[in-house]
């Protein structure tokens, strides 16, 4: 993103989000198809779920003794989704610098997605966060972050739903149109958000009347 | 010291399918009930509202109404020679936290067991010969059948007001129906779901391979319904948004919607929600409770008097409760003694992923219980013989609502993440759909339930520890299954094909379904289950215990339909039996 003195961060910091606009344009980049996870506000869905109970992991069980654990139980860091992030992209910026002189956004595309792609075998020794750890969450999260309600800071302007064809918040409509077999159901989709500023008109039940896009 | 409550006759542990079913039948006979649960009150007008109904961030990934697991979780192996260690967050299941339980965030496919599922043991022995279970398997018969129960799924049915299309009346095979299935008084008190494109191709192709294609029943309403509570649900207008969502429309039946408003408008009932029970109290001689214990919103210690207490509680808490309780004998996996947290199990499910260049499915439309099915492959349904397994699989092909968070299938060899998936995705999200193969589970001696000697909850009480992995015969019956599958997808003639068998280790990883069961389990002697036939405790007789618990083994069919079946089971045992004897319904 060009313009990041406009853009305000609950918990990242300045470089943190460089990094991140980086990283998540790699993982779903900007092409012929649309626009990728920076534009879609990715690295602003990371930075508000590292600012919610998720980002201390509020609602999980965080007691110890810790131990690694096999591959079958899960997640076992003692290491919070925000230290995930703070010392991850601290410890693989430190690592650019000493492969190639430079922080990760910094680099260019290829040597970005050869990073990331060591990152996701685990190939990067880093000091303190397991590199598949910070990876598999920074994957998640951007999936998230391309796919979930834009009331959550990403999908900006429906970019992940437009990409698929999916309808965001359901419409009545479906039980006729289930009968039609084959047929494309194809609007454009509706998000939360313009249910609450009337964007689209709703039908008795709450549920949106989809409209066609315009062609 | 504990606060001190005014003695109840009747307590039950849980507000989910089993408890506020148990809660309405009580009543109705004249009978004065307290219910604690130990979530939230949730009020579907104001949780369910839309548009935030549809949020699949929050309801799934966040789990809004699961389990609170900074609080209590369940610690995991998959052998006795490993540390188990805590389940962190969410993982293979979803145990719920609130008044009305798991029963808000299921599918809704409303499944009877087979018959055969009762007596696993003695109807495989008696076909394939006394071998013919591996040596470490335990499962054993309920000491109930399904003509038993029959009844009371009918009940249930009614209650939850199921769609569906009788496959067997009385004995009589009905077209269009399930002929597998065990024979039934009545038809479902609502038609089946109408079918969508893939399951109309996943009937065209059964069909032409020979096997007996229905719709699976579902608790989503295919029509406006009142049910025999009077209470009122609205039809289905298949958006998606139901598998792990409360349904903004009213129309997936849960307690919430088919039950609760029935039993707050009685003067005899009393809800009590942040109230988690910790202990079931017991006089000095161990055989007769005398109440329960619990934690109010505040965490300080209540003690409630009760002459009954019936435990409603999730499969995994019905164990733990017991267990914590000192009720019943702990199981011990080395010499196979003790009952409590015994045949623990669960559900392995195969899954075919079809992929078309030209075929648009709609696949965000539908529900859980949205599906096409064919039973040729469950149970006992088909000849094992040679084939090394016993059990099987249904095998359906769901329009569940496939929201695009969780569900994004591509081909096989796509990379995970960049410009080629970015093309893959966006080409087959829609281009795609998901035949399963949904498996039975057969219960052994080393998969059991004990309490964790490390890892404690927030009050200081330890963890249930789960102890399971799949075994050989569960690894074939789904490849087995899985390549019935393949082939129904084959004939239907997809670009490409995904088969995905159960095979290798139990991970408690990625979300699979919320089907445990066992540890509780029901049987015909004190020896080898907790309960007697009526899911009385063997040990101490004022002490009902309902649920998935109390399945000796897994059948492939999804629990729901069981559990509401054995709910009715018990309160009929209760209101004829048990209020008259005050005492073992069964003598040990």
């Amino acid at each position: 993103m060009a313009h990041q003195a406009s853009r305000h961060f609950f918990y990242l910091l300045p470089s943190e989000a460089r990094f991140l606009d980086a990283a998540v344009e790699r993982l779903i980049p900007t092409d012929e198809q649309g626009p990728g996870a920076c534009a879609a506000g990715v690295t602003e869905y990371i930075d508000r779920q590292l600012a919610s109970v998720w980002g201390v992991h509020g609602r999980n069980y965080r007691f110890g003794p810790w131990q690694d654990g096999t591959p079958q139980q899960g997640y076992q860091s003692a290491l919070v989704p925000q230290q995930v992030y703070r010392m991850g992209i601290q410890e693989v910026d430190a690592w650019c610098r000493g492969e190639h002189r430079q922080p990760f956004s910094f680099l260019d595309e290829t040597a970005q997605e050869n990073i990331l792609t060591q990152l996701e075998k685990g190939a990067v020794g880093l000091p303190n966060v397991p590199p598949r750890l910070f990876f598999d969450m920074l994957y998640g999260n951007t999936m998230e972050g391309f796919f979930s309600d834009p009331v959550y800071g990403g999908n900006r302007d429906k970019i992940g739903w437009k990409l698929l064809g999916f309808p965001g918040i359901a419409s009545a409509a479906y039980v006729e149109h289930m009968a039609r077999h084959g047929v494309a159901y194809r609007v454009e989709p509706v998000a939360i958000e313009d249910v609450l500023q009337g964007r689209v008109e709703i039908d008795a039940g709450g549920y949106p009347k989809h409209v066609l896009p315009e062609r | 010291m504990a606060i001190q409550r005014k003695p109840v006759d009747i307590v039950i542990v849980g507000a989910g399918v089993a408890g506020t079913i148990i809660a309405k039948e009580l009543l109705d006979a004249g009978l004065q009930v307290l219910q604690l649960e130990r979530g939230r009150m949730v009020d579907p007008n104001e949780d369910f509202a839309m548009p935030f109904a549809h949020d699949e961030l929050k309801f799934t990934v966040h789990s809004d109404l699961g389990q609170d697991l900074s609080r209590e979780t369940v610690t995991f192996r998959n052998t006795i020679d490993e540390i188990a260690l805590p389940m962190r967050q969410m993982g293979s299941f979803k145990p719920a936290e609130c008044v009305g339980g798991a029963g808000i965030l299921w599918n809704g496919q409303t499944w009877r067991f087979l018959p055969w599922d009762f007596e696993v043991r003695s109807r495989a022995e008696q076909r394939y010969g006394a071998g013919c279970l591996p040596e470490d398997c335990t499962s054993q018969d309920w000491g109930l059948t399904y003509q038993e129960l029959e009844p009371h799924y009918e009940r249930f049915e009614q209650v939850y007001g199921v769609g569906g299309k009788a496959g067997n009346l009385n004995g009589a095979i009905v077209p269009g129906g399930n002929p597998f299935e065990g024979p039934r008084a009545s038809e479902y008190p609502n038609p089946p779901t109408r079918p969508t494109l893939s399951g109309a191709l996943f009937t065209e192709a059964a069909q032409s391979l020979g096997y007996t294609p229905f719709t699976t029943p579902s608790a989503a309403m295919t029509r406006d319904y009142v049910n025999p509570y009077g209470m009122s649900l609205n039809r289905c207008v298949k958006g998606g948004f139901c598998s792990q969502f409360g349904c903004a429309n009213g129309a997936k039946a849960s307690p919430l919607t088919t039950v609760l408003p029935a039993l707050l408008r009685h003067r005899h009932y009393e809800l009590r929600p942040h109230s988690n029970v910790v202990r079931i109290n017991l006089d000095p001689s161990g055989t007769r409770a005398t109440g329960v214990t619990y934690l109010d919103a505040t965490a300080k210690l209540v003690e409630q008097p009760a002459e009954l207490v019936i435990l409603c509680s999730y499969t995994l808490n019905n164990t733990r409760l017991m267990l914590l309780s000192g009720i019943g004998q702990p199981y011990d996996p080395v010499s196979g003694t003790g009952v409590i947290g015994k045949n623990y199990s669960y559900q392995p499910v195969g899954t075919v992923n079809l992929f078309f260049e030209d075929r648009s499915f709609n696949r965000f439309m539908g529900g859980g219980a949205q599906a096409q099915v064919i039973d040729d492959f469950n149970g006992d349904n088909f000849d094992h013989t040679g084939l090394g397994f016993i059990g099987g699989a249904y095998i359906s092909a769901n329009n569940g609502g496939a929201l695009p968070i969780r569900s994004r299938p591509v081909p096989e060899g796509t990379p995970r993440w960049g410009r080629a998936w970015k093309k893959a995705v966006s080409r087959y999200y829609d281009r795609s759909f998901t035949i399963n193969a949904h498996g039975g589970c057969q219960s052994y001696r080393g998969n059991y339930l004990d309490l964790d000697p490390t890892y404690k909850d927030a009050f200081g009480l330890p963890l249930l520890r789960m102890t399971f992995d799949w075994r050989d015969n569960e690894r074939k019956m789904s490849a087995y299954t899985t390549a019935r599958a393949a082939e129904i997808a084959r004939a239907i003639g997809p670009d490409h094909l995904k088969a995905s068998p159960v095979k290798g280790k139990y991970s408690n990883v990625h979300y699979e379904n919320t089907h445990n069961n066992g540890g509780v389990i029901v049987g015909g002697d004190p020896r080898s289950s907790a309960l007697n036939k009526y899911l009385q405790s063997w040990d101490v007789p004022n002490v009902f215990v309902v649920g998935a618990s109390a399945f000796p083994q897994n059948s492939a069919n999804n629990p729901t339909g069981t559990v509401g079946a054995l709910a009715y089971w018990t309160a009929e045992a209760i209101t004829t039996l048990y209020l008259d004897r005050q005492d073992a319904l069964v003598d040990a």
